[in-house]
Parts: structure tokens; sequence; C-alpha cells
């Protein structure tokens, strides 16, 4: 027979203070773990749900991003053509010529700082063709008129961006006559207006994207085959999802070492701290064991009861760690992303994947901490061990 | 001395305690100083930038040019000695993985305008000849094992095609945050191949570099500046240098504090640490407490006793962490060479860990201190273990 679960953690609450001191190490250093998690979480789905499978992209060949892509207009009506576009429910085709441009503009909590914000000029399928952005106030820019309509999270965080305010560039004031919601996606983070008037602003001839729904799914890589063999066209096609998941590469990798290096560190130190609780538990308990071996208790009952106890702390350490970054979630950051230059806003997102791996890690943390002074107390020698006082 | 004695003796009664207390200082110490490390590298192109320097770009966005006949309306503003200008390439060499920062510059007004960019006559008269030419930082160099009369191809994304490079030469910094991780190369060898290429494009600047015959004047001449492109169709935004990166990091604000946020969890870990140590000690001793009390010690004695004890185990852990710093920043800038271009440990980040080292001593012994304060003596003397 072991000894029961109730002695490990009533041993816990025997020494409440040092319980508490080496579960909210382990807490903070869970906190962290879970936080940076998160963060990766909330940029990944912001890129993945930007983008669609069945969309594809068509850039200028070697361009890295949209706003350095570039479509001459002829370019355009060839892809335009292809017998993959999908075709919409008013026979329209479901094909957008886009322009892409980056710029400065203001935020709403001080004059002083100044953030890339994407304007994209659309066509009329543009929305058919992103069904994430939905329109919660106002309408969509009409062709030919000066207006524009801001993603949710330009309304809110930049200076003129809310609705019937006005935004001034490229010479002109833009009316905002609408804001639309695209959830957690890159779009959010947007201005829309009408392609052609934006063209004619910036004074750029070309547009920067074409972007277009497969009728057929599988038919990406034949079309991607033709057009980029096509000598007419220097243009390479691309899902819209890996696009948009190539995007974000050097800011996921940045996020993933960093988190991981500090992960490692941090869980050393914690490590540490459960090993030295765990050590002073068996130091201070030794007659305790002593007393237990002689009632009959084995060797491994001894080892098992310390063990559960040093899990139960990492356990503790780890709801406590995972509560405190479920707060993370009400947390929006924006940040530049290294290769767009561009604003990107992103949630800290919590996922049950997210949980587990933490609660795992803080179980681990008390596991490894705990293994060594649990070895220590199941081979004292009995009659030693009784001696000590 | 005798207290001195009596605390190294306390704080090593417990050898395995003490041992990995200090470790978990030193490692949370070394965590500290690389995350402060990794900040201030983010910052360091603000501290290289000159006070008599300035930029010029569309007001519009960075993404726009501008007309390159602005550089002689720009040469006629008083107060200017230098103009210099250049186009971010944002070539990729071999693989997008590879980034680092590459511009078309016009070399001369350029080398004159940066003389923290250090390069020997010779391969600067080489450089100057060629107009394929092409100089690399140190850093760079040597990360991709390039020597001088290397042919370095690019691929273009702004700017369409293959591109190749003769490397010429490679430059040091003049001081330590100087950027080692740039490359350089002639505007007109990217100009003349747009005229061919891309008739629209060419003749456009991205940027305009501006040199200040004296930091105090950069006010009116920005002012100046702005005023003369106002109402054009490439209105202007000038700023001095140190604005213009500091607009940039400021864009990428919200990862910067959230280091720092972890920078002070880190330091909130080692409180709970060192407070267990330190409260498990007097909870041992509670005892011989009651035995000093009763030998007429007052409580704050005692408190002063564990205060310390407490002190001297962090510092003690600190300085093994301020050494620890060091090879892991060593370490971690072989990782991650060309993300953070400047990175080194400043005196202001260990005096800061020292700082927080002090709070975390004084903070730990307060729950400890203050229970050896407030024990009865026949209660300490009772109890057993």
């Amino acid at each position: 027979m072991g000894l029961p679960l109730s002695y490990s953690i009533r041993n816990l609450g025997a020494r409440r203070l040092t319980t508490l001191l080496t579960a909210s190490g382990m807490a903070l250093v869970v906190f962290v773990f879970t936080a940076i998690l998160m963060m990766a979480e909330g940029l990944k789905k912001t890129l993945v749900e930007t983008g669609s499978p069945d969309n594809v992209v068509v850039l200028r060949k070697g361009s890295a991003s949209e706003v350095q892509s570039g479509v001459e207009r002829i370019q355009a009506s060839i892809i335009e053509t292809q017998p993959e576009v999908a075709v919409g429910a008013g026979g329209q085709r479901l094909l957008a010529k886009e322009a892409v441009v980056l710029i400065s503009l203001p935020k709403r909590e001080n004059n002083k700082t100044v953030s890339n914000v994407v304007v994209r000029g659309i066509g009329e399928s543009s929305l058919a063709l992103r069904p994430q952005a939905k329109l919660i106030q106002g309408r969509t820019p009409r062709p030919g008129l000066p207006e524009i309509m801001a993603g949710q999270k330009i309304a809110e965080r930049f200076q003129g961006g809310g609705m019937g305010e006005t935004l001034r560039f490229g010479l002109r004031d833009w009316t905002v006559v609408g804001v639309f919601d695209a959830g957690n996606t890159g779009f959010s983070s947007e201005v829309w207006g009408d392609a052609d008037q934006l063209m004619q602003a910036f004074r750029r001839p070309v547009y920067s994207t074409v972007i277009f729904k497969l009728h057929d799914p599988s038919q990406f890589s034949p079309f991607k085959q033709r057009i980029e063999s096509d000598p007419r066209l220097n243009l390479e096609a691309k899902r819209e999802n890996r696009y948009y998941a190539e995007q974000s590469e050097v800011m996921s990798k940045f996020l993933s070492i960093l988190g991981l290096s500090l992960t490692v560190i941090f869980s050393f130190g914690a490590m540490l701290g459960a090993m030295i609780t765990m050590y002073s538990a068996v130091a201070n308990r030794t007659s305790e064991i002593g007393t237990l071996r002689a009632l009959g208790f084995q060797r491994g009952n001894i080892l098992r009861a310390f063990l559960y106890e040093s899990l139960f702390l990492g356990m503790i350490g780890g709801l406590a760690g995972l509560f405190l970054a479920s707060f993370m979630q009400l947390i929006t950051i924006s940040t530049m992303n290294f290769q767009t230059f561009s604003e990107l806003a992103f949630s800290f997102t919590l996922t049950w994947g997210i949980a587990w791996k933490a609660l795992a890690f803080s179980l681990g943390m008390g596991l490894v901490g705990g293994l060594l002074p649990s070895v220590q107390a199941s081979r004292m020698n009995i009659v030693d061990s009784l001696r000590a006082q | 001395m005798f207290i001195l004695k009596l605390l190294f003796k306390n704080a090593f009664r417990r050898k395995l305690r003490t041992f990995l207390t200090l470790l978990s200082i030193a490692i949370a110490i070394m965590a500290f100083g690389l995350l402060r490390t990794v900040v201030s590298a983010w910052y360091s192109g603000v501290e290289a930038s000159s006070a008599s320097r300035l930029i010029t770009r569309n007001a519009v966005s960075l993404i726009f040019p501008l007309p390159l006949a602005y550089k002689d309306r720009i040469r006629q503003v008083e107060g200017v000695t230098q103009v210099s200008y250049g186009n971010w390439f944002g070539g990729i060499y071999i693989d997008r993985k590879n980034f680092f920062p590459n511009i078309a510059v016009e070399p001369k007004t350029y080398l004159d305008l940066y003389p923290e960019l250090i390069l020997s006559p010779e391969q600067r008269q080489a450089f100057l000849r060629d107009r394929k030419g092409a100089v690399a930082g140190k850093a760079l160099a040597e990360k991709f094992k390039w020597k001088v009369g290397d042919l370095i191809p690019l691929q273009g994304t702004i700017f369409p095609g293959n591109w190749e490079f003769v490397l010429r030469g490679i430059y040091r910094g003049r001081d330590e945050n100087v950027d080692e991780t740039q490359f350089f190369f002639h505007w007109d060898y990217l100009n003349e191949t747009l005229r061919k290429t891309f008739p629209s494009r060419a003749d456009r600047v991205g940027f305009y570099m501006i040199g200040v015959d004296h930091p105090n004047n950069s006010p009116i001449v920005v002012q100046v500046i702005d005023r003369t492109f106002k109402n054009s169709l490439a209105e202007t935004l000038t700023e001095t240098e140190k604005a213009f990166t500091l607009s940039f990091i400021s864009m990428s604000e919200a990862i910067i504090v959230a280091i720092q946020i972890v920078s002070f969890v880190v330091i909130g870990i080692i409180v709970a640490v060192v407070a267990n140590t330190m409260s498990m000690a007097a909870r041992e001793r509670t005892w011989e407490y009651a035995v000093l009390k009763t030998l007429g010690f007052g409580g704050w004695h005692i408190a002063g006793l564990l205060l310390g004890e407490s002190l001297l185990i962090t510092l003690v852990g600190c300085g093994l962490g301020m050494g620890l710093t060091f090879p892991a920043a060593y370490l971690f800038r072989k990782m991650v060479p060309l993300y953070l271009p400047v990175f080194q440990v400043e005196d202001e980040t260990l005096f800061l860990g020292l700082l927080a080292s002090l709070g975390v001593g004084v903070l730990a012994s307060l729950a400890p201190a203050w229970r050896a304060i407030h024990v009865r003596i026949a209660d300490g003397l009772r109890r057993v273990g």
C-alpha cells in the first residue's frame, strides 16, 4: 500500500509561506512561457486567417510584398482573361486589381507616434474575395469619389480614421464613409478605397497585385506554371494564405528565438527554486521519513510521495501562471512587421493546446526540481534518519 | 568583522541550498542583463546617429520617392553643408533569410557625410572608381566570408532583376555602436540600369541625407526645406537622423515594452526564490533566535542579521551573474548576428542589475525578519526542528 495522496498535499499546506513563494516563482515562469506562446499564436492566427487557400495573389516576380510589387494594366488584363478565374453569381469575374501603398498616419493617443498603414485600392470584387471583412458601419466607398473605408483597428487607433472623419494624403482629403471589421486578420489594420482614385492620387500608373478566386482550387499548379513561363508577364503567383505566412516569417522566427531562449533560462531558475524547497522539505522531515520506513513503507512509496508533492507544487504554479496569462487575451498589441514595414495589430490568443503545453511545462519543472530530493529521501538509511533530530 | 564572519557562517550553513540559490540568482541576473542588452541594442541606432545630419523623405511615406532635382534646391538652403542621397535597395542575397540592409548611395558625399565608416584610402579609391563596386561592413563580410574583389549577386525585390556587385572595400566602425552589417553601392549603377529597364522609375531618390553646419541650425533648416516643397507633388518630411531612427523604433515599441516587462518578471522570480531560502533559514533557526533574544539581543538586531545574510547571498549571486552575462551575450550574438547589429553589455545594465539585486536582498528578508522580530521567546524555545 502506498502513502495516500493527501499526505503530499497536506505537506504543502504545512509550510504555507515556502509553498506560496516557490509556486509564485513557477507561476511567473509559466506566465512568461504562456504569454510568448499566446503572442506567437496570435500572430500566426492573424496572418493565416488573412489569406484563403482558394485565392491566388499575383505579384511581380521577385517582390517580397504587395507594396514592392507592380503589375502593369496590360498584364492585369491578361490575368483577368485566364480560364481559372472563378465567376460570381452576377456573372462578374471574382478578380480584383489592387493598388497597395503605405502611408504614415499619426496615432490617436498623441500626435507624435506615427505608424505606417497599408492603403489598399480595391476593385468591385475585392469584398467578395474576402468574406472575412464585414462592413459594420456606413457603406462602401463609391468608385470615382474620394471616399475610403477604414479597418476597425485603424478607426479606433488612428487620427481621422473614424466614421465621418477625413484623412489627408496624396494632396486630397478622403472621407471615411464606412468602417469594416475583418476579425483578427491583417485587413483590420488597413484602409480601403477605390483603386483608380488612389492610383491617380499617388500618381502610380500600375497596380500592385491581382487577386482572384480559383474556380477549382486544384488548378493552382498548372496556372502558376503557365503564368510564370509566359514571356509577356514577369509575374509570379502564390496562394493567398501562403503569401501571408511568408510575410511574417522573420517576425515569427524572431519571436520564437526570443521565446525559446527566455523560457529555457527562466525555467532553470524556477526549477532550482523547486529543488531548494524540496531539498529542505526532505531535510526537515528526516526523522519522519525514518518513521515511515520503520512502519513498513517502501523506498518507492517515499519516492512517490515526495515526487507527488513536487508535482503538486508545479501544478499550483502552472495553474496560477495560466490564470494570470489568460488576462493577456484582453490585450491587443500593434507592432511593425519588419518585412513589410507596415503596422500589424494582433491579440494574445489562448488555445487549449497552449494551456496543455503550459501545464505540462509546469509539471515538468516540478518533476525535474523534485527528482533529486525525492531520490535522496528514498535512499535514507532507516536507523540514521530516525536518529536525526 | 565579526558580524561579517557570522553572516558568512550563517549563509553557508546549508551548503546545497545556498549553492542552488546562488545559481538561480546568477541565472536570473544573467537573463536580466541579456534582456536589457537586447533593448539597448534596439536603441543603438539612435545613439549612433548624429545631431548634425538630417534625413529628408517623401511626406506620404518611405515607399514614395523624391525627384533627383530636389538635390540642388536643398543644397541652396542656408546651413546645409553636404547633400547625399540614396535608395533602399532591399535585395536578397541567395536566400530571404540572409537579410541585411543594402542601399544605393551617392558614394562620395555619403562617405564624407558618415566619417564613422572607416575605409582605407586604397579601398575608398577603388570603390569610388568602380561603378559596380560595393562596400560591406566588417561583421557582414565575416558572416558570409566575403573578401575584397568577390562578386556579390543580389536579387532585386523593389528593383527587379539580378544585380551583381564587386566588393571593393570592407568598412569598420569608428565607435562601438556603429552598425557593421550594412552594404552600400553606387546609386548611379541603379539609376543607369533603371533608365534602360523602367524609365519611369529613374532619377528618383528614396531619401536625402543632409549635413548641417551646426546642430543648433537643424530646426531652421528642417523648416526651410519642408516649406520649399510644400504643396508640390512630392512634399517632403525632414527630420534629424535621431528622430528618423526613433520613428522606426517606436513602430515596434510593443515588442520592446514586452521585453522590458519580462526583464522585471525575472526580478520577481528571484525575489520569490531568495525569499523562500531566507524564510526556510529563519524557520530552522527560530530556536536560535529565541536564545539570542533571551541573551538580550533585540528583534531588530536579528532582523539585521537576516537582512545581511540575504544581501550577502544576492550580491554574491549577482557578481556571478554579471560574470556570466558577458559570455552569454557573446553566444547570443553569435546565434542571431544580423537581427541586432550592435550588441554589447552597457555599464548601465550592470548598474541596474546591481540595484535590482540589492532590492531583491531587502525584499526577500522582509517576511522572515518580521517573523523573527515578532516571535515570542517562550514560543521560539518550545519549537522543535
